[in-house]
């Protein structure tokens, strides 16, 4: 079975660096590591791959400037191999640009399976996914909490508010892995030891087949024209304990519904 | 010093693991006196346990700055828990590997690497220590067999071992050249443990004394050759230095950074006491010894990885390290006040902890005996 993660590398949130003033957008000049929320579909795909007793995980990440920190974390967990889709012209490219990009790197690997993160830690837009399989006309299945491959489908337990929905797929298919589903393993230390040499192949706009017009900020249907602060969180509600607090605490609780 | 991006990794891994699988149950455990036999599997599955083992024998053949790198990981999360990855890793594991047949690699060194089991060396006796080779343990041959009675002490991890390196002398008439090792599982027969040790610190792993009632072992489990045991004992001391050395830089590591953030959260006099210039002065010092004693063990560890000789490099750091560790979590225990003296902050149990790495493997006397022989009469 071969199932392909697509992976991306994001500044370390513990760090999180600055947005740049004239594009709006994260900078990207620091380490870049793996976004901890491809680390679940990473080890969905291993699980996947250890149950059928064969095949391999290949890991798919588009990066501006050639990054592989994150994909070295990937491949030490147990992925065999990489594609690196890595060009100065990339950058400014918006989400549907970038899943064509993934798309188009996917497309001649021969996957059974493509798994995405449901959406990346750092910009958030939650629709790549979705438009790979657009792109390569493939079903779409999203926020899998867990995937089950049984021959030529595969069923998949669908997070959901009140739940989940049991849902059966047809293979080739895109599925996005809602994060905290699995436990994702540590990269081994021979895991750390063999990952650099394992096979990262890097790939231009140009080798994929797009001229400078189609990617980066040219090639952006999206902009951002402003950004602003995140609300200011509203101060809480003091109830003084009179001996009665406990009466306002439950009105409380009963009109927020949730006793 | 300037770390590989393996090595880099491998540290990122391991205080990733150290900080979610050891450091929220480390107080707990202290407590308990025990440790889950489950986190050993766990160390093992990521590589902790085997590190310098070649991959053919389930290691991961990492270098040795990496393996100390992750013992301060894991010290700086728990001592305890670090010693009996360390004697697992050097000596027994690195033992085996050095000095053991195919079969007995076979046998029991993969089985050290995958966490299946735990090792643990018997070499201290009640009346030896930095003597060591005033063991009395005896070994004798009968036909295809060792029969092996005497007592042993300080072992670490000595009831929930699987594998024991025991050190015995086999000819008392030659000296430290009568001395053999040999290597048993514990569930042998002979094999009895006395007591567990009540302790200071390290409370997460049992130290045991150990008797052995005519424990036989076939002779195809000597390790090495009939006369070499203090050898294989103690040809690994410099990677029990360093390694103690980067145990105690990670206690200390890890007083600092509880101290450090105490400073910060409490406030006297109207403003955080990290404010105050007379407790700034002291994280700093304490900040500039702890990465004092980090570049002397990596150094040490780094000369050893090139094939140098690094011996009183190896008893610098840990004399430093160890002494250190203990003036820095004393310190953390200040910074705290009344509260550093409660069990409710982690300093207290640091304290505990850190105080053996001054003992083990090499007091600090017998560090300074190590380095005085070996001064360096070319820096006049």
């Amino acid at each position: 079975m071969k199932v392909v993660v697509c992976v991306k590398q994001i500044p370390d949130p513990a760090d999180p660096g600055a947005l740049d003033p004239e594009t709006r957008t994260l900078k990207r000049d620091v380490k870049l590591i793996l976004d901890e929320s491809d680390s679940y579909g990473v080890e969905m795909a291993l699980q996947l791959v250890d149950a059928a007793g064969e095949g391999e995980v290949i890991l798919v990440s588009m990066a501006p400037n050639g990054e592989r920190s994150g994909l070295a974390t990937a491949l030490a967990m147990g992925a065999a191999s990489a594609i690196l889709i890595s060009d100065p012209e990339l950058v400014g490219s918006d989400a549907l640009t970038t899943a064509k990009l993934l798309a188009t790197a996917v497309k001649d690997q021969g996957a059974d399976l493509i798994i995405a993160g449901s959406e990346s830690s750092d910009g958030y837009t939650g629709v790549v996914p979705e438009q790979i399989a657009g792109v390569l006309d493939l079903p779409s299945v999203t926020a899998a909490k867990s995937i089950e491959v049984d021959g030529s489908s595969i069923k998949v337990q669908r997070q959901t508010d009140g739940g989940y929905d049991d849902v059966t797929c047809p293979l080739p298919a895109v599925v996005s892995v809602t994060a905290g589903v699995v436990e994702p393993r540590y990269p081994s230390f021979k895991g750390i030891m063999a990952a650099k040499n394992k096979p990262v192949e890097e790939k231009s706009a140009a080798d994929l087949g797009f001229d400078a017009s189609q990617v980066g900020w040219a090639g952006a249907g999206q902009e951002i024209i402003e950004v602003t602060d995140a609300p200011k969180r509203q101060a809480g509600e003091v109830i003084e304990d009179d001996g009665e607090a406990f009466t306002k605490i439950v009105a409380y609780l009963e009109n927020m519904k949730v006793i | 010093m300037q770390l590989s991006p393996d090595q880099e990794r491998i540290r990122a891994t391991a205080r990733e693991f150290a900080r979610r699988e050891i450091a929220p149950h480390a107080a707990h455990w202290d407590r308990d006196g025990a440790t889950p036999r489950s986190l050993y599997d766990r160390m093992a599955d990521v590589g902790l346990m085997g590190m310098m083992v070649d991959p053919a024998w389930g290691g991961s053949g990492a270098d040795f700055v990496s393996y100390a790198l992750a013992i301060e990981e894991i010290s700086a999360a728990d001592g305890g828990i670090s010693n009996v990855m360390a004697a697992n890793n050097s000596p027994v594991a690195a033992a085996i590997e050095q000095l053991g047949t195919e079969q007995q690699k076979t046998d029991y060194l993969t089985k050290l690497t995958s966490g299946a089991w735990l090792g643990c060396i018997h070499l201290t006796e009640p009346h030896t220590g930095s003597d060591a080779s005033a063991i009395t343990t005896r070994a004798v041959r009968d036909g295809d067999e060792y029969v092996i009675n005497g007592q042993k002490a300080f072992i670490t991890a000595g009831s929930t071992a699987d594998l024991a390196m025991i050190i015995a002398v086999t000819d008392p008439d030659a000296g430290k050249r009568g001395i053999s090792a040999f290597i048993t599982p514990t569930d042998n027969p002979g094999y009895r443990v006395i007591s567990k040790e009540n302790k200071l610190g390290h409370r997460t792993n049992d130290t045991c004394q150990v008797a052995f009632d005519d424990l036989r072992i076939p002779a195809t489990d000597l390790l090495g050759e009939e006369g070499r045991g203090l050898g294989i004992a103690l040809g690994n001391l410099s990677l029990g230095r360093i390694a103690v050395a980067a145990q105690a830089t990670g206690g200390a590591r890890a007083a600092l950074a509880a101290a450090h953030a105490y400073a910060r959260d409490r406030v006297t006099f109207g403003k955080p006491i990290i404010e105050h210039q007379a407790i700034a002065f002291d994280l700093a010092d304490m900040a500039t010894q702890v990465e004092a004693a980090r570049q002397l063990y990596l150094h040490a560890a780094q000369m050893r990885d090139l094939g140098l000789e690094c011996a009183r490099e190896a008893s610098m750091a840990k004399l430093f390290a160890s002494e250190m560790a203990e003036r820095v979590a004393s310190k953390a225990i200040q910074i705290h006040g009344g509260y550093g003296f409660l069990n409710d902050y982690p300093v207290e149990k640091i304290y505990r902890d850190v105080r053996v790495y001054q003992i083990y493997e090499g007091t600090s006397e017998v560090q300074k005996i190590m380095i005085s022989r070996n001064l360096d009469t070319s820096e006049g």
